[in-house]
């Protein structure tokens, strides 16, 4: 008997568009036991191919069929400690589940929803099991504490290096804590499974901003680090580059995703950061960071929130869910409209004026290009969130003149190693704004490449 | 945590602490400023870095918004729960032999390390110091150990000119020579003397002290227009040439928050005091 994909309850849109409560509420366990049911257990697993950090999908769906919860977290955490988040956050669609062989002819197993599942259950319940770490006593420092930093300490750590991460902000997870909004990802859930790295004995450091506080070079001479590795991440904010950018009410998305998701600012002003963005507001993009600023400024209380993109519905690079939650929380969409001025009047922002893009040929990303028609519209708004992207921080290139970069500010790097001997790299930081798991899987490859070049030197 | 080793009431809005604070210290040169945030939920201020020894670092803030006023709440023994830093470019120091320094009020902290950069490099320095009034004319002491002449003006003329630095900078200009000033101060203070030192031909650098976040080129606010291109204050300064900075439209970004920073202020600050 064929048994359909079972759904993930989620808060009612209606409620939900006035609140900061996760979307997506999760399995019960008799909801995880019916969807684990439909695997397959291929005896050649692709949905394990297609994951960046390789997780052993049909084995802990296995166990979840049996009940068995905590063995299914521990065969999860062997390749990924940050489970509650990953299910929450991964391009699954794009993965595993692409990958997997009943997405052929129907629906693929919900495998995030299981991985996620799992991660609450080992939350809920504090799970952690004592690991035998041998230690070395080899030093390795992690620059940032987001995703890639995590998976390569964490991976550091568990092949017995002694790690310290160093983050330059005040709380630990990096785009975790600043980017993803709560309502998506709540932020105790990044503390808790932070937690885990800290429980294999990994050592984080907040307010330390490599390239200032501390310089690869006094990391290397001073603190007796035998390799460094960057996961610097990609929180350098893309301008439209058009007149009236710098008005006041021109945000760019990470200023007003980091007052609210790090500094809680929908809490003014019972916490002292405020953010104000009036009754309209325009949110120029329509990647994932566009559809949480959308959805952030909804909650906020924006009376009409609307999306400008260039291109059309199709073409919108966001995830299919975030865009049909935020169709649901009535995000409106107005397409094909290319922002080419903001207009103000005493330096603060009071309309946008869009030019009418038409189709035309595919462009190197397979997609139409939007072609600009001559004809404008100009729409009132109080505030306007720029979110087309981010480049990677250029802090520490700035303060490494050494650290070979592209020309869009990526670190370049040869198997993970950087310009500099000892220095390696990944996650957005060398691949410009992409997924959290690829970065965890970068960061994962990264400490293998580490290991290598320790014992290659014979430290 | 980071310990309060010292602090100093200068007047009554102006206090100056001094902060355990290892890794700021270590690299910190003139011109770079700091972070902090007084508790778990605090706003993150940038201050600048007034001056350090090996460990220790020194503030000096204005009790003007809710987060400053409750940095003043604490004392010596106390401890901060984030400071973060040395952040932003150091003084670019220029090849001139001299150097006036314009402070306006709490201006004259983040002037402070600066001219005494210029001072050090063996550049001749003199100041020109304006407050309110008097007791808002801060750190004179320790400008006169390398300032030569040193001009005050005070708003209600208890000390000094009574009226503006602008004032006193132009009656200087008639009878002496700078090759550089370095105006630091509320923004219309450093738009106006901009504009004095642009009719007498003398260079201007200023400091600015826009609303942050991160504080490491991650959130945008702090963007200023100078000459129609776009610099951010925290990596790209806080220390800019003056000329072809658009001041007034940092001046409409400065005051965005200005009722939220009154609302959170009468709604904890002003109830607390009833307590």
């Amino acid at each position: 008997m064929k048994i359909d994909r079972v759904i993930m309850p989620v808060q009612e849109a209606e409620i939900r568009k006035n609140n900061f409560e996760e979307v997506a509420l999760g399995f019960s366990l008799q909801q995880a036991k019916i969807e684990a049911s439909r695997c397959l257990d291929c005896k050649n697993p692709r949905c394990v191919k297609a994951c960046p950090v390789e997780i052993d999908i049909p084995s802990f769906i296995k166990k979840i069929n049996t009940e068995s919860i905590e063995e299914a977290y521990y065969i999860i955490n062997k390749s990924n400690i940050l489970p509650a988040i990953c299910g929450r956050v991964c391009p699954q669609e794009k993965q595993c589940e692409g990958a997997c062989v009943l997405g052929i002819k129907g629906d693929s197993v919900s495998i995030g929803a299981l991985e996620r599942f799992v991660g609450d259950y080992a939350l809920k319940e504090s799970l952690h099991k004592d690991e035998k770490i041998i230690n070395n006593n080899i030093k390795v420092a992690i620059i940032g504490s987001g995703p890639a930093g995590i998976s390569a300490a964490a991976s550091l750590r568990r092949m017995g290096y002694s790690v310290d991460v160093y983050e330059a902000l005040h709380e630990f997870g990096g785009v975790l804590k600043y980017g993803i909004p709560d309502f998506r990802l709540p932020k105790d859930i990044v503390d808790s499974e932070v937690e885990n790295a800290v429980n294999l004995g990994v050592k984080f450091y907040k307010n330390v901003i490599i390239g200032k506080s501390l310089t690869i070079k006094q990391l290397f001479d001073e603190y007796l680090y035998k390799a460094i590795f960057i996961g610097s991440g990609a929180g350098l904010p893309k301008s439209l580059g058009i007149p009236g950018e710098n008005l006041t009410g021109i945000y760019f998305a990470n200023e007003f995703l980091t007052r609210v998701n790090l500094m809680k600012a929908n809490r003014f002003p019972e916490t002292p950061t405020p953010v104000k963005i009036g009754d309209n507001v325009a949110i120029v993009g329509g990647g994932n960071v566009a559809m949480d600023a959308a959805r952030t400024a909804k909650r906020l209380g924006a009376k009409n929130v609307f999306v400008l993109y260039r291109r059309d519905m199709e073409a919108l690079p966001a995830r299919l869910d975030e865009i049909h939650h935020a169709i649901e929380e009535e995000i409106d969409f107005r397409l094909l409209l290319n922002p080419v001025e903001f207009i103000g009047e005493k330096y603060r922002v009071n309309s946008v004026k869009c030019e009418i893009m038409e189709l035309g040929e595919p462009d190197d990303s397979g997609r139409r290009s939007p072609v600009g028609t001559g004809r404008y519209k100009t729409f009132e708004i109080d505030s306007c969130v720029v979110s087309i992207g981010q480049s990677p921080n250029p802090i520490l290139k700035s303060t490494t003149p050494e650290l070979e970069v592209d020309r869009k500010g990526r670190i370049v790097v040869n198997d993970h190693q950087t310009s500099i001997p000892g220095v390696f790299a990944g996650g957005d930081v060398v691949s410009g704004a992409a997924t959290v798991i690829l970065a965890m899987g970068a960061g994962k490859e990264a400490a293998v490449e580490m290991d290598k070049y320790i014992k290659s030197r014979g430290i | 945590m980071y310990k309060i080793t010292y602090k100093e009431v200068l007047n009554k809005d102006v206090e100056l602490m001094i902060i355990d604070a290892p890794l700021v210290a270590k690299n910190a040169k003139p011109g770079n400023f700091l972070i902090v945030r007084v508790d778990k939920n605090g706003e993150r201020i940038p201050l600048t870095i007034v001056d350090h020894n090996e460990n220790e670092v020194t503030i000096i803030y204005q009790k003007l918004g809710y987060s400053t006023k409750l940095l003043s709440l604490m004392n010596a023994g106390d401890s901060l729960y984030d400071v973060v830093g040395p952040l932003g470019q150091p003084t670019h120091i220029r090849d001139v032999k001299t150097v006036l320094g314009i402070a306006g009020g709490v201006g004259a902290a983040p002037l402070f390390p600066q001219l005494k950069e210029y001072a050090r490099l063996g550049m001749k320095v003199d100041l020109i110091i304006g407050g309110r009034t008097k007791e808002h004319l801060i750190l004179l002491d320790k400008y006169q150990e390398f300032c030569d002449n040193i001009y005050c003006a005070t708003d209600d003329g208890s000390y000094g000119t009574k009226g503006f630095v602008t004032q006193v900078a132009e009656k200087l200009y008639q009878e002496k020579k700078y090759d550089l000033s370095i105006a630091i101060g509320p923004l219309i203070m450093m738009k106006n003397t901009c504009a004095v030192n642009k009719k007498y031909g003398v260079l201007t650098d200023v400091s600015l002290n826009p609303i942050m976040i991160d504080g490491t080129g991650m959130c945008g606010n702090c963007r200023v227009t100078i000459n129609g291109k776009t610099y951010f204050a925290c990596v790209d300064g806080p220390d800019f040439p003056a000329e072809g900075i658009d001041f007034d439209e940092l001046m409409t970004k400065q005051n965005y928050y200005k009722e939220e920073e009154a609302h959170i202020c009468r709604l904890k600050l002003e109830k607390n005091d009833e307590d």
